[in-house]
């Protein structure tokens, strides 16, 4: 008994002591850094950050682990978890029950924020890098004074082609309607993103708050069921794209050059009717209990040695000027992260609830073909379908009992001759 | 026509094995894989097990998963086994009865149901002792341990409804204290019993992903929610190379357990003999 016992905990220790990435030698900061954070009071203090997955520097291949910089320069102790999209971030936020320092929510959930009372107004002495941040991320309509949030990352979405499969050179998300391209196109799983699409072709506002224009694109969405049918994905757009399996595909700039540099046929496009703008921004929530700690992070988060780190691991555009000027930067000069000249682009603000419960009702009957406007046609399939399961089921029946019968007259004519 | 039937039955059966455990395997190949693409397999490695663990983020949720998932497993084992042997003496056998029930309750329900329920009570308490941020390990360990009980009782009770009274009666006779006769006598033989529960609960604390979810807070993150958490970028091939590992151990401990029944039986027999 004893020895399964010490295999158990065997096991247990195993899993419990697993190495912790060594503090490096100070490969990235100077001693004027090191003290400011040094001096800023906050050793044995907790910082509970709130990020999207994979949104950070983490140390992996080498580079730098973010997390445990910050904790070494400041003596802070910073608790990091992840969330998966604004809704849900704000509806743990929304339960109670717990205290965020940092979260980074998306423009247009600054404004329900902002809107509701749930951040704090920021102190920018306490972030003096907020020098660093480029004009064009301040002010921007979700915080016109800029006094809640520091801008994060930047973005657009793009239309992904590739070159092997798609001979002309789109210009237009129309493409994306194009019978050629049937069971070849990607579209995104995610009804903003993809409602945005539809707006954007009709050229209606992505915020309309009037409930025919959404009907109207999602009528223009269950048409390009009906001509393309498009397979509906988020992050499984990487595969499907880099193993040249889809010709067309949609997602965030950023993203496009971390496929490009796995398949080299792919290119993108800015389409002319114009593209989705997104920001994401560090902001403090209301149920912080260490402002200072919270505010001292954002600061560290746009240390330019940080935030070139940071861009190097997510590949989107940093709002941080001194990445973009970095020669250094393997985003250096690109023009898909770094958009030139003028294209047509919007925001996603806050949307009314009515107009939200429309559209995710709207969604659901996209994908689920019930706007489609060969419905009677898949019906008719599906009974069909039913059909010929139910009848092969009869002749499955039937084939027993007439096996059945056999064996009893078998048996029968056995008994005869015993 | 026999040898046929058992073709086609083998087939069937190397056929649900093989819906069962492709994923797996194609997850365990590309594990190995020496470049992060998830179609071609560009040769063999162990760079994703290095990466792993430089994964800092990753690895505090792993021993954050760890840790609750032991927590969770002794202390459900130990009030498990209060409580079946607590109902198993009682004599009102209608009290029994619907305890029981109860006790079967939070297996049937729905785990949103129950994460969601948890939440609101954590956070009504947390509001009662005026305390913002109760959500935290303590509620998720809280949480972990009232759904693990169950199962533990499950396991353990019918391992007593087997158990023969009589030789603890004798134990007793012979001078024996209750307590001392109940881990010299009765222990042993349902032991078989409280492993099986203690690994179930083991392993259902370690990959339980939704009332988790409610209920943890900004200081503690398992694991299946910082890899749910992952869908804006693509999942790192690293994770591959956790959850191998996590299959791998959980295999090896469900071996051991059954050894340890089948051990635990025969020795059994035997002193029965």
């Amino acid at each position: 008994m004893k020895k399964y016992l010490i295999f158990l905990l065997s096991f247990i220790i195993c899993f419990c002591s697993l190495p912790f990435a060594a503090f490096a030698e100070d490969e990235y900061f100077t001693d004027e850094q090191i003290e400011y954070y040094k001096n800023l009071g906050l050793q044995g203090t907790t910082v509970n950050v709130y990020n999207w997955g994979e949104y950070i520097s983490d140390g992996s291949e080498g580079s730098m682990d973010v997390i445990s910089e910050f904790e070494r320069l400041t003596g802070a102790n910073v608790n990091y978890t992840n969330f998966e999209s604004n809704e849900n971030m704000y509806s743990k936020l929304a339960g109670g029950g717990v205290s965020y320092d940092v979260i980074v929510p998306s423009d247009y959930m600054v404004e329900r924020l902002v809107d509701e009372n749930m951040l704090l107004e920021l102190d920018y002495d306490n972030i003096p890098n907020m020098k660093y941040i480029s004009e064009d991320c301040q002010n921007l309509y979700f915080d016109p004074e800029q006094r809640y949030s520091v801008c994060f990352n930047v973005g657009t979405t793009v239309l992904i082609y590739n070159t092997t499969m798609v001979d002309e050179e789109p210009d237009s998300w129309e493409i994306l309607w194009d019978e050629k391209y049937n069971g070849k196109v990607l579209m995104f799983n995610n009804s903003r993103d993809a409602f945005a699409i539809a707006q954007a072709i009709l050229g209606k506002d992505f915020n309309s708050t009037d409930e025919q224009d959404w009907v109207e694109c999602a009528q223009l969405l269950a048409k390009q069921k009906d001509n393309v049918n498009p397979t509906y994905v988020m992050d499984e757009v990487f595969n499907f794209m880099e193993s040249g399996e889809y010709a067309l595909g949609v997602y965030y700039a950023g993203d496009y050059l971390l496929m490009s540099e796995n398949n080299e046929d792919l290119a993108y496009c800015v389409p002319k009717e114009g593209v989705n703008y997104f920001y994401d921004a560090f902001c403090v929530p209301t149920c912080s209990k260490n402002k200072k700690g919270a505010e001292a992070f954002i600061n560290f988060m746009h240390e330019p040695q940080v935030a070139y780190e940071n861009s190097e691991f997510i590949y989107y555009r940093s709002a941080n000027i001194t990445v973009e000027e970095n020669e250094e930067s393997s985003l250096y000069g690109s023009e898909v992260v770094y958009p030139q000249g003028d294209f047509e682009s919007q925001y996603f603000k806050n949307l009314p609830q009515h107009i939200i419960e429309l559209e995710n009702n709207l969604w659901t009957q996209v994908k689920s073909g019930k706007l489609s406007f060969d419905n009677e046609l898949q019906d008719e399939k599906i009974y069909t379908e039913c059909a010929v399961i139910a009848s092969a089921i009869v002749v499955v029946v039937i084939v027993k009992a007439i096996s059945n019968v056999k064996k009893k007259k078998d048996q029968d004519l056995s008994d005869l001759y015993d | 026509m026999k040898k046929k039937t058992t073709f086609v039955s083998k087939l069937y059966t190397l056929i649900i094995f093989v819906f069962l455990y492709a994923p797996i395997a194609v997850m365990m190949l590309f594990s190995f894989n020496s470049t992060p693409s998830t179609y071609t397999f560009g040769g063999f490695s162990l760079h994703w097990y290095k990466e792993m663990f430089t994964d800092s983020a990753a690895v505090k949720s792993l021993e954050n998963t760890v840790v609750l998932a032991v927590a969770t497993a002794l202390i459900a084992t130990v009030l498990g086994i209060m409580a079946s042997v607590g109902l198993f003496n009682s004599k009102n056998r209608l009290y029994k009865r619907s305890i029981m029930t109860a006790t079967n309750i939070p297996m049937m329900n729905p785990e949103i149901v129950t994460g969601i329920a948890m939440m609101l009570l954590f956070v009504f308490a947390g509001a009662l002792i005026n305390k913002s941020d109760v959500l935290g390990f303590w509620t998720l360990l809280a949480a972990h341990v009232t759904f693990a009980i169950p199962y533990v009782i499950l396991n353990v009770m019918p391992k007593l409804k087997q158990l023969d009274m009589h030789i603890y009666e004798a134990a007793v006779d012979l001078g024996c204290k209750p307590y001392k006769a109940f881990f010299k006598v009765v222990m042993p033989q349902i032991f078989s019993g409280i492993i099986t529960g203690c690994v179930m609960s083991f392993t259902l604390s370690l990959d339980d992903f939704i009332i988790s979810y409610f209920t943890n807070g900004p200081n503690f993150q398992t694991l299946p929610i910082y890899i749910f958490s992952m869908t804006k970028k693509r999942v790192k091939p690293d994770m591959y190379a956790l959850s191998t590992l996590m299959f791998v151990v959980i295999l090896v401990l469900l071996i051991l357990m059954n050894v340890a029944q089948n051990r635990a039986e025969r020795k059994g027999k035997g002193d029965a003999e």
